[in-house]
């Protein structure tokens, strides 16, 4: 094999950047406005899907290059097309919204393109430094997003709160690193394995406290309780687009990360890493259930929606075994279309005067919009975990793969909060239906209306499709090892 | 070995004597001369360790740049240190519990596992000794490291977009040089030859059309 062609399992990350750097160079040097920032997302759009064929295309085997510092699987495969396919919904439901509070800047696809290329690094990284880096790149064009609108103090407030969280989790994140560096003498996590076998991590501390922070910085970029403080006020003060973007690619990036963490770097370790994912998951199931009830804004429910998705999603990854990470990610596969459903249904809220985002403002929407009403209702019933919709699966899996490894407690935690949660779920479709109506919202544009009636005919034909996802997601799952 | 000893203590103290008055003292400009004085302490540090490259690196990026960075900033800018103060002393209880909590885990952990236990007995690159460190950082940047060295310029890159992005205004009514538009002056176009009559002024074409537009 010639050099160059070694390095082929590079090549989307690598088709990724320079077509972001050409992009920027295109809307660096074409005549302001909003068409040619328009041109530049399409661009966008139009090269993450290019990106999506080559990884499909790549074959199923193992690939580790710069000494296993970036690894070609299965499941960085699996991941990669699903953060693409996120990432690329999100910017073709964005323009609408974009032009309408004047922020249509090239500079936008630009960096989700960016941030992808970060958390497609993430995925692929077997190496703490890989994933440090992935993470800062994923994270620094995130931080840039949440202020996008910066004349607008809220979206400036979000940005800034989310920067210093994130600065304070990558510390921790680095501190963490840094003792596990010091305590095997190596940031590969294969050389990890190997130190951190059965029983070490009870008598080697230094080991043992850096898997802790390391966990902590995770749950940060994650939001699993008690780090997911940041969430809510940026999700809410983010433009809504932005605020799509951030619950759907970046979460599932960071969950697989974590999973790829603990799965191939300690597996050794499984009775440490289990109790904190037990805690961090119940704790997020919990609090996101509880304290979405009170929300009347649709953006800060979605905020907390997803802090308990985070809890579920985690119950499958306490489960610690190969079920459990397959039903991981079935779960953030899902997870992936409800929420970008649900935040095509909030872009498409409006009125002659801008966006709005109250539940109140959806009240009788079926009357002029019973097509957005019905994909609204179908997606909170999904999120609710109603089958026969995906969410139903999704929770089904993460619950059976926790009862199979014993964790029957863990299990019954989430049905409960589960429970909790189909309450407001179950009350937006309540006042979608059942209230009076309120001045009409205006017309579903193009962009949005396709996300919104594509995720809600995925979900409901579940049944029917969902074997594309579990097949993949099993053979992800499988290729986790050395 | 003794004069390496006494070098490393009087780095480390002195080091620790400035960044404890780099967080007491009152005035901010001091506050950043002190940190200066740490920052080269660390480098002394580092010479002592072997590590001449960082300790170099440490003078030019931090002391020539950062610091001095900071010292603008903290000239230039109107922060009220006094009301960052009052929220820093408000807030103070509930960070030093925090931060004493952990600490007295970790101290206690240690304390009672031993420190030494399970440190790394190999190191990822070997250090070589027939090359000095700064070739052989390039040989293992450029080599082994050049998936990070290209990561790192990304997020550099991402870095520069968002400064731009979040701040960069074009203000109305600010005339910009346009380089392009003055290379391309040439003396057909740049001047004009105007025979003027006796007693009348010359208006130049640009100020009638400034006029007509406004």
């Amino acid at each position: 094999m010639s050099t160059l062609s070694s390095y082929a399992p590079l090549l989307p990350e690598t088709i990724m950047a320079l077509g972001a750097m050409a992009l920027l160079m295109l809307g660096a040097f074409e005549k302001e406005s909003d068409f040619s920032a328009e041109t530049v997302g399409w661009l966008a759009i139009v090269l993450m899907a290019a990106v999506i064929l080559v990884i499909a295309e790549e074959g199923p085997e193992r690939i580790a290059l710069f000494d296993g510092a970036f690894v070609s699987d299965a499941f960085s495969r699996f991941a990669k097309i699903l953060i693409l396919a996120g990432s690329a919904a999100t910017l073709l439901m964005s323009f609408g919204y974009l032009k309408r509070v004047r922020i249509m800047k090239f500079e936008l696809p630009v960096l989700v393109l960016l941030s992808a290329v970060g958390m497609m690094m993430l995925v692929s990284a077997a190496d703490l430094i890989a994933l440090y880096l992935g993470l800062e790149l994923m994270s620094l064009a995130l931080y840039v997003l949440a202020a996008f609108r910066r004349d607008e103090v809220r979206s400036s407030e979000s940005g800034l709160k989310y920067f210093v969280l994130g600065a304070l989790s990558s510390g921790m994140l680095l501190y963490g690193m840094s003792l596990i560096y010091g305590f095997t003498g190596s940031t590969s996590f294969e050389v990890i394995s190997g130190v951190a076998k059965d029983g070490v991590l009870g008598t080697n501390i230094g080991l043992m406290v850096g898997l802790v922070f390391l966990l902590v910085g995770l749950a940060f970029k994650v939001s699993a309780v008690p780090f997911h403080m940041w969430t809510p006020d940026v999700y809410d003060g983010a433009p809504s687009p932005v605020t799509a973007f951030f619950a759907a690619a970046p979460k599932l990036a960071a969950m697989a990360v974590l999973v790829r963490v603990l799965w191939t770097a300690f597996p050794g370790a499984v009775q440490q890493w289990q109790q904190i994912v037990i805690f961090l998951s119940i704790a997020s199931m919990l609090l996101g259930s509880f304290a979405a009830i009170g929300q009347e804004s649709i953006k800060r429910l979605l905020a907390y929606s997803s802090i308990a998705n985070i809890g579920f999603a985690l119950v499958g990854l306490s489960a610690a075994t190969e079920e459990g990470v397959w039903s991981v990610l079935v779960y953030l596969g899902i997870y992936l279309v409800m929420t970008l459903g649900a935040f095509a249904c909030v872009l498409a809220m409006r009125r002659e005067t801008g966006p709005v985002e109250m539940i109140g403002d959806l009240a009788g929407l079926p009357d002029r919009h019973l097509g957005m009403a019905t994909a609204f209702a179908a997606l909170m019933f999904s999120l609710a975990g109603i089958p026969p919709l995906a969410g139903f699966f999704a929770k089904l899996y993460v619950f059976k793969a926790a009862i199979d490894a014993g964790l029957y407690a863990l299990a019954i935690v989430g049905v409960l909060a589960s429970v909790v949660g189909a309450y407001y779920y179950l009350r937006v479709i309540k006042v979608m239906f059942f209230d009076e109506a309120k001045d009409p919202l205006s017309e579903v544009e193009g962009g949005v209306g396709l996300v919104m009636g594509l995720s809600t005919a995925l979900l409901l034909l579940y049944v029917v499709f969902g074997s594309y996802l579990e097949g993949p997601a099993l053979a992800a799952a499988k290729s986790l090892k050395f | 070995m003794e004069l390496t000893a006494a070098f490393f203590y009087l780095f480390a103290i002195l080091m620790i004597a400035s960044a404890t008055t780099v967080i007491v003292a009152k005035n901010p400009v001091h506050a950043v001369l002190f940190l200066i004085v740490t920052f080269f302490n660390a480098a002394g540090l580092f010479v002592l360790l072997g590590a001449e490259f960082i300790a170099m690196l440490l003078v030019i990026v931090y002391v020539g740049a950062v610091a001095v960075l900071f010292l603008f900033v903290v000239m230039m800018l109107d922060v009220d240190f006094a009301e960052l103060k009052a929220g820093f002393i408000r807030n103070a209880p509930v960070g030093l519990l925090v931060g004493g909590v952990v600490l007295a885990e970790l101290v206690a952990l240690f304390v009672a596992k031993g420190f030494g236990l399970g440190m790394a007995k190999v190191t990822a690159a070997a250090i070589p000794q027939d090359i000095s460190n700064t070739e052989a950082l390039g040989r293992l940047i450029y080599t082994r490291y050049v998936y990070f060295f290209e990561a790192a310029g990304l997020v550099l890159l991402v870095a520069m977009i968002g400064a731009i992005v979040l701040t960069l205004k074009h203000k109305p009514n600010v005339r910009r040089q346009s380089i392009s538009a003055q290379v391309n002056r040439h003396p057909a176009t740049a001047m004009a030859v105007v025979k003027v009559k006796s007693g009348e002024a010359i208006v130049p074409d640009a100020v009638t059309k400034r006029e007509a537009a406004e």
